[in-house]
């Protein structure tokens, strides 16, 4: 391993899931950390720790300058960023290259390019991978629009070429809607931005979120299969699962082995997530992003798959060449996990920071509990909510979904309001058991008042 | 005197946003429901009203600075 002196710039259950990874690698563990976390359970687990400023995030996990200054007082050799904070920014990453310390995910360049919006497309476009069917640049007339629309089918989206912030978007279902919202759209855009120019693409309705995990070691890359996260609210994914029932196999083969072509096309190293629309109806898939970094659900994507995607990770960004071939990466059951947030879901989904007064993780075969508790911790006020995500693994989704209800009985979190009532009530509902769902299922269900105590 | 006492632990702001201005002066008056100030917790900011009306008389929480549950935001003159 090159790799021998890791500094985990991150904190909560990622902190606790790097520090295990990097343990059992053999590697030694710095966990920086800032004043409201003093006492988490990342600093009492890893080898060493180092305060890296105050509680507010700005003034320590994402300053940068104060971050790669704690990586060289400690002689890391890599840092690790986890998932959100500095982990996707190009001029993190830039620094610590620069200060001649290994960074746990792709070069500078590579998050920069696939950060952007545009070049990112280009960069799938470029590899094969179908991207939302749209116009080429902008464009400047009614006429003009119809005919992009004919080409890409309807209903169709028109937005400000130059937008952003939702403004000047309409969706048209026909050429007639179409003939009539365009103008509107134009006017609206030079309102807005002083430039009438607009851009039409595929409106993809009630889509479903699939996503493809992969691992690169800059030269080869292999894909972990698909992963299913459409019960979001509020943009927020709740509910995770790996594999994505809705595909059919050729379908999954397609977009699984996009997702390879455009990570080896831009040389990727590291864990990364090719974010993808599915039409179900249509049976076509869209990417939309790249993440350039861990995220919250790889959990899933171990358990189907029985790799270490952490581990994975922190050896190819060390140097190595990647540890398994593609035919070699084998998937059996399904997984799900659900995001465990200090939130009362009865109140709004109210933040809830309490104090962890007494703690029951359930156990069994298949059953996995990634947190960052212990009886007596307070939890700071200062950051996301997600206290810990709760993963079982079962023989088919059905299977699985039982094993979530049977499990999230036994699991006790006593001192705070979580959001266990709303996965109780999810793991019992018909229409998460159908599959039948897409990405703005779950906040009508929570509108109409499926979610009551007696349900959980 | 009465005092604005910080409903939840989170970081305490005395405006609505970085560059407008604060919500309260010493002098201003207070009317119950107005709001005094911002908790931020856990990404989510919740406004601190008055439950008084009276004449405000000074923060005494600083503002962008961690507060604990029950602590004195600020104090009106009743």
């Amino acid at each position: 391993m090159n790799i021998e002196r890791l500094l985990i710039a991150n904190r909560g259950e990622i902190a606790v899931r790097i520090i295990r990874a990097a343990k059992e690698l053999g590697i030694t563990t710095i966990q920086a950390y800032s004043e409201g976390d003093a006492d988490m359970l990342a600093v009492k687990l890893a080898d060493e720790s180092v305060c890296i400023g105050p509680a507010k995030a700005t003034e320590s996990y994402l300053n940068i300058t104060g971050v790669v200054a704690a990586a060289i007082e400690k002689s890391a050799d890599a840092v690790h960023p986890g998932y959100g904070f500095l982990s996707e920014s190009p001029e993190f990453a830039r620094a610590i290259e620069e200060a001649g310390i290994k960074f746990v995910g792709p070069s500078a360049d590579t998050i920069e390019r696939m950060g952007d919006k545009v070049a990112a497309r280009q960069a799938a476009e470029a590899a094969g991978v179908p991207v939302v069917p749209g116009s080429k640049g902008r464009i400047e007339s009614v006429d003009e629009a119809v005919e992009v629309a004919a080409k890409v089918g309807y209903p169709v989206m028109v937005k400000a070429a130059a937008g952003g912030g939702g403004k000047g978007i309409r969706i048209a279902e026909n050429e007639d809607e179409l003939r009539t919202l365009a103008p509107q759209a134009q006017q609206e855009a030079a309102a807005a931005f002083g430039d009438g120019g607009l851009y039409v693409e595929r409106s993809v309705k009630s889509p479903r979120h699939i996503e493809v995990q992969i691992v690169g070691d800059g030269k080869k890359a292999v894909h972990f299969y698909e992963r299913e996260c459409s019960l979001q609210r509020r943009r927020q994914k709740v509910w995770e699962e790996a594999g994505a029932d809705c595909l059919d196999e050729e379908t999954r083969d397609k977009l699984c082995m996009a997702a390879v072509a455009l990570a080896e096309s831009v040389n990727y190293r590291g864990a990364g997530t090719l974010e993808y629309l599915y039409d179900e109806s249509k049976n076509e898939f869209f990417f939309i992003e790249m993440n350039t970094r861990i995220q919250v659900e790889h959990p899933v994507t171990e358990m189907i798959t029985g790799f270490d995607l952490v581990q994975e990770m922190i050896r190819v960004c060390g140097g190595e060449p990647l540890s398994v071939s593609q035919d070699q990466v084998k998937k059996s059951g399904h997984a799900i996990e659900v995001r465990l947030n200090a939130e009362d879901p009865f109140m709004q989904f109210l933040p809830w920071p309490g104090k962890v007064e007494s703690l029951k993780i359930p156990e069994g075969e298949g059953i996995r509990f990634d947190h960052f508790m212990y009886e007596g911790y307070q939890i700071p006020p200062f950051y996301d909510s997600l206290i810990g995500k709760l993963i079982v693994h079962g023989k088919d989704r059905a299977d699985a979904i039982s094993k979530m209800a049977t499990a999230l009985d036994g699991l006790e979190i006593n001192g705070l309001k979580t959001t266990v009532p709303l996965h109780k009530s999810l793991a019992r509902d018909a229409g998460v058991a159908s599959g039948d769902f897409h990405t703005q299922w779950l906040e009508p269900w929570l509108e109409a008042g499926n979610l009551k105590p007696e349900n959980t | 005197m009465a005092q604005v006492i910080s409903p939840l632990p989170g970081t305490f702001y005395v405006k609505p946003s970085p560059e407008a201005a604060l919500y309260k002066n010493p002098g201003d008056p207070v009317a119950i429901g107005e709001t005094i100030g911002l908790i931020e917790v856990m990404k989510t900011f919740i406004e601190v009203k008055a439950e008084f009306a009276g004449t405000f008389s000074a923060y005494v929480a600083e503002d962008g600075l961690p507060v604990t549950a029950g602590q004195v935001l600020a104090e009106v003159v009743v």
